[in-house]
C-alpha cells in the first residue's frame, strides 16, 4: 500500500502544483490587470493635473505619518481607529470636515479617550490628504463596507 | 553539535529570543492603550507602539528562520557552512539594522524618520507591516542575499536532503517576495495588490515551507523515524500548501478594489488551505507514536507537536472562520482578523522557532538535552504561553463578533469609537492574559538559565530510567 504512492509522486506533485498555479495566479494578475482601469478610478491619478499632484502627495502623507498604524483603509491596517476609506461618505462627502478633524486634534490627547496626534499639517498638506481619502472611497470596493460606518 | 559552524546558530537565537521579549512588551502597552486611550500619549502613540510590536515579530522570527536554517542545513549536508564568518557578520549586521530601526520610531516621529532615510528617492515606508525605512529594507536584501549564499553554497556541495532542498526553496522564496515591498505606486489597488504578494505569499506560502522543513528535522531527530517516511509527508504538505495558498491570496482581494471574480477563486482555494496545516498535525503525531527511541529531550517534542496543533487551530480553524467572501464582507478588518493573526503567528511561526531553539541549544552548548528541573519549567512556559495565547484568541474573537454585530449588521449600526467602548470588558481580559503570556516567557528565559547550571540529561540516562520503571513515566514525567 504505501509503496503505490511514491515519494516520486509526491514530489513531482509539489513541483507540477506549484508551477501550474503559479501560472494560473499570474494568468488571473494579468486579467484583473485588464480589468482595473474600469474600477480603480486611475484617471484622476494622472500626474498632469492638479488632482493628480495633490492625490500622490496625499499618499505621501499618509504613508509618512503612518496613518496605517492606528487606522485601516479599505479593511487593512490597524483596528484601533476608525475606517478611512470611506471616511469621506462618512462626513457627508465634504472634504472641509476631514480637513476640520484632522486640524482639531489636541497635541495632548483626549484625557482617557484614545487620541489621535496634532500633526501641524499645512493648508496644502491637508488638503493632499483629504483629496486622497476622497479619491480611496471612490474605487469600486464590490459594495464593501456594509454601511457608512465602516 | 556535529559541525562547528553550527555554532553560529546561537547568536541568533539569544537574539531572537531578546527581540520576542520587546515584542510582548510593547503587546502590552498597546492592549492597554486600547482600554486607557491616552496611555503613554503623545510620547508612545498607538501606531509607534504596534509597529515595535509587528516589526519585532517578524524580525525574530526571520531570525529563529536563519538559525534553524545554519543549525540543520550543516547537519544535513553532512559538511561545514562555506563561510562561518560571514554568517556571523551578517548577524551583527541585521541585528544593529534592526536595533536602529527600533530606535527611530521611538525617539524620532515618524514622519522625521522618513524624511532622515530619504524615503521621497524610492517611498517604501508607511504601509501595514513594510514600516521599516527603505534603507533597513536594503540591508535586509543584502543580509538576505548573504544569508542565502551561504546556506545555498552549502546545500549544493554536501548531501543533499530533502529537508535541506525544501527549506532552501523556502527561503528564496522569502527573499523574493520581499522584492514586491519596493513596489510602491500611487494607484492604492494596485499597490495592495501586491502587497499581499509579500504578507500572504509569506505567511501562507513560503514560510510554510520552513515550518514543514524545521518540523521535519526535528522530528527525524528526536523520534528516529525512517527518513523515507518523513521525506514523503514533506512532499505531499508543501504541494498541498502551495496548490490551495497560491490562487487562496484571492481571499484578500475581495474588498479592495479588484474583480468580483475573486470571491470565488478566494474563497474555494482559500477554503483548503487548512488541508496541509492538517495533515502537518497528522503528520506529527504519527511520526512520534512510531518513534524508533526515546529521546530525553521531551520539551523540544512538546514544542513539535505543540506548533503542529496550534498551527491547525489558528490558521486552519480561524482563518477558516472569516475566509468565505460572504463573512469576510462582515468581519474584514475587525478584531476577528486580529484573533486569528496573533493564534496564526504563534502557532505556526513563534512555536517552530521555540522547537528549533529548544531541540538545539542544549546540543550547541555541550548536552544532549536540559535538566530535568530546566525542562520541566520550559513545558510550564509552554503551557502558560500556549493556553494564554488561546484565550488572547478567544476574548477577540468575542470582541470581534460584536463589533460586527454593533458596527455591520444591525438594524441601526453603531459608530466605530461607541462599539469599542461597548466591548471594552474583552479587551481588559486581553490584556490580562497578556500577562500571563509575560510570565510564561519570563519562566521560558529562566529555564536557560536553570540549565546552564545543572548536568543535562542523556539518551543513556532516559532508557536506563525506562528499564528500571518498566514504563515510560520517568522519561516522560
Ligand atoms: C495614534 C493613532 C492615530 C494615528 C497615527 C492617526 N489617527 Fe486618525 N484617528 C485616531 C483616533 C483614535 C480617531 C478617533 C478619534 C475620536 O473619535 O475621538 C481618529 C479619527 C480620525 C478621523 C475621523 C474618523 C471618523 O470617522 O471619525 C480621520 C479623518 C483621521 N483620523 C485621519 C487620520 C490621518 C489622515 C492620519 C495620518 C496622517 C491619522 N488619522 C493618524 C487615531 C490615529
Ligand atoms: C501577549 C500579549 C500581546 C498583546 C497584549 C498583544 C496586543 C496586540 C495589539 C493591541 C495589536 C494591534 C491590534 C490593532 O491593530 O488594533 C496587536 C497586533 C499584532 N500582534 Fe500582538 N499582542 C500580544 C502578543 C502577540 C504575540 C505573541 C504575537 C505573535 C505570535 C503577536 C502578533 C501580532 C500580530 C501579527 C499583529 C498584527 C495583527 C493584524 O494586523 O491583524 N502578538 N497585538
Ligand atoms: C500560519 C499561517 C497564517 C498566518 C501567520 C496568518 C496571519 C494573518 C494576519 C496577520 C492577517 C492580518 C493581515 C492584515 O493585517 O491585514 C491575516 C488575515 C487573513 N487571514 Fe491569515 N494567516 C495564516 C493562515 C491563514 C489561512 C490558512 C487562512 C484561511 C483558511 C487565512 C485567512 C485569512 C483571511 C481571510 C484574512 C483577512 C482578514 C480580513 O479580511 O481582515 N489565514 N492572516
Ligand atoms: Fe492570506
Amino acid at each position: 500500500m504505501a509503496q503505490t504512492f511514491t515519494k516520486t509522486m509526491a514530489r513531482n506533485i509539489f513541483y507540477g502544483g506549484s508551477v501550474f498555479f503559479f501560472l494560473l495566479f499570474l494568468a488571473l494578475t494579468f486579467d484583473t490587470s485588464m480589468a482595473l482601469p474600469e474600477r480603480d478610478r486611475r484617471e484622476v491619478l494622472d500626474p498632469n493635473t492638479e488632482l493628480g499632484r495633490q492625490i500622490a502627495h496625499g499618499k505621501a502623507l499618509w504613508e509618512e505619518n503612518n496613518c496605517i498604524g492606528c487606522h485601516s483603509l479599505l479593511g487593512e491596517g490597524a483596528y484601533f481607529a476608525p475606517e478611512l476609506g470611506n471616511v469621506y461618505v462618512r462626513f457627508g462627502n465634504n472634504t472641509e470636515a476631514i480637513k476640520a478633524f484632522i486640524q482639531s486634534r489636541p497635541a495632548e490627547g483626549i484625557p482617557g479617550r484614545r487620541s489621535m496626534p496634532q500633526f501641524n499639517f499645512a493648508p496644502d498638506q491637508l488638503e493632499a490628504i483629504a483629496q486622497f481619502l476622497k479619491y480611496a472611497s471612490e474605487i469600486n470596493t464590490a459594495g464593501w463596507p456594509p454601511n457608512k460606518q465602516g | 553539535m556535529k559541525y562547528p559552524s553550527q555554532g553560529v546558530a546561537r547568536l541568533y537565537f539569544i537574539a531572537a529570543i531578546a527581540l520576542f521579549a520587546a515584542q510582548i512588551l510593547f503587546g502590552l502597552i498597546m492592549g492597554l492603550q486600547y482600554v486607557i486611550g491616552d496611555f503613554l500619549f503623545p510620547a508612545i502613540p498607538f501606531n509607534v507602539a504596534r509597529m515595535v510590536h509587528t516589526n519585532a515579530l517578524i524580525v525574530w522570527l526571520l531570525m529563529g528562520f536563519m538559525g534553524a536554517a545554519y543549525y540543520l542545513v550543516p547537519e544535513e549536508a553532512e559538511r561545514d557552512l562555506i563561510a562561518p564568518w560571514l554568517a556571523k557578520l551578517m548577524f551583527w549586521i541585521f541585528l544593529v539594522a534592526a536595533a536602529l530601526t527600533v530606535v527611530g520610531y521611538l525617539f524620532v516621529p515618524y514622519a522625521g524618520l522618513a524624511k532622515m532615510t530619504g524615503n521621497e528617492l524610492l517611498p517604501t515606508m508607511g504601509r501595514e507591516f513594510l514600516e521599516q525605512p527603505t534603507i533597513t529594507k536594503i540591508g535586509i536584501v543584502i543580509v538576505a542575499l548573504a544569508f542565502l549564499f551561504n546556506i545555498g553554497g552549502t546545500i549544493l556541495t554536501g548531501r543533499k536532503t530533502v529537508v535541506n532542498l525544501v527549506l532552501l526553496i523556502g527561503l528564496v522564496g522569502l527573499a523574493v517576495f520581499f522584492l514586491f515591498s519596493f513596489y510602491n505606486p500611487t494607484n492604492l489597488v494596485l499597490d495592495k495588490y501586491f502587497w499581499w504578494w509579500v504578507v500572504h505569499l509569506w505567511v501562507e506560502g513560503v514560510w510554510e515551507l520552513i515550518l514543514g522543513s524545521i518540523l521535519a528535522f526535528v522530528l527525524i531527530k528526536t523520534t528516529g523515524v525512517d527518513r523515507e517516511v518523513v521525506e514523503k509527508w514533506l512532499y505531499v504538505i508543501i504541494a498541498m500548501t502551495l496548490i490551495t495558498g497560491i490562487i487562496g491570496t484571492g481571499h484578500h482581494y475581495y474588498w479592495i478594489g479588484t474583480p468580483e471574480y475573486w470571491q470565488w477563486w478566494g474563497s474555494i482555494f482559500s477554503a483548503m488551505e487548512p488541508i496541509p496545516f492538517f495533515m502537518m498535525t497528522v503528520f506529527a503525531f504519527n511520526m512520534v507514536n512510531r518513534r524508533r527511541r526515546n529521546h530525553p529531550n521531551k520539551a523540544a517534542m512538546l514544542w513539535a507537536l505543540g506548533t503542529a496543533v496550534m498551527a491547525f487551530l489558528g490558521a486552519g480553524v480561524w482563518g477558516f472562520l472569516h475566509t468565505l467572501s460572504p463573512v469576510n464582507y462582515y468581519t474584514h478588518g475587525t478584531q476577528i482578523t486580529a484573533a486569528h493573526g496573533h493564534m496564526a503567528f504563534y502557532g505556526a511561526y513563534v512555536m517552530i522557532v521555540l522547537a528549533i531553539i529548544s531541540y538545539a541549544m542544549p546540543i550547541m552548548n555541550g548536552r544532549e538535552a536540559n535538566s530535568q528541573r530546566s525542562q520541566v519549567l520550559e513545558m510550564w512556559s509552554f503551557w502558560l504561553m500556549t493556553v494564554s495565547m488561546v484565550f488572547i484568541t478567544l476574548f477577540l474573537t468575542a470582541a470581534g463578533i460584536l463589533q460586527v454585530y454593533l458596527q455591520r449588521f444591525s438594524d441601526a449600526p453603531m459608530q466605530f469609537m461607541l462599539v469599542q467602548d461597548k466591548i471594552a470588558i474583552f479587551y481588559w481580559l486581553r490584556e490580562l492574559t497578556g500577562l500571563v503570556f509575560l510570565i510564561g516567557l519570563v519562566l521560558y528565559i529562566w529555564s536557560f538559565f536553570v540549565a546552564s547550571k545543572e548536568p543535562g540529561l542523556t539518551s543513556a540516562a532516559v532508557d536506563q530510567a525506562l528499564k528500571g520503571n518498566g514504563g515510560t513515566a520517568a522519561a516522560i514525567a
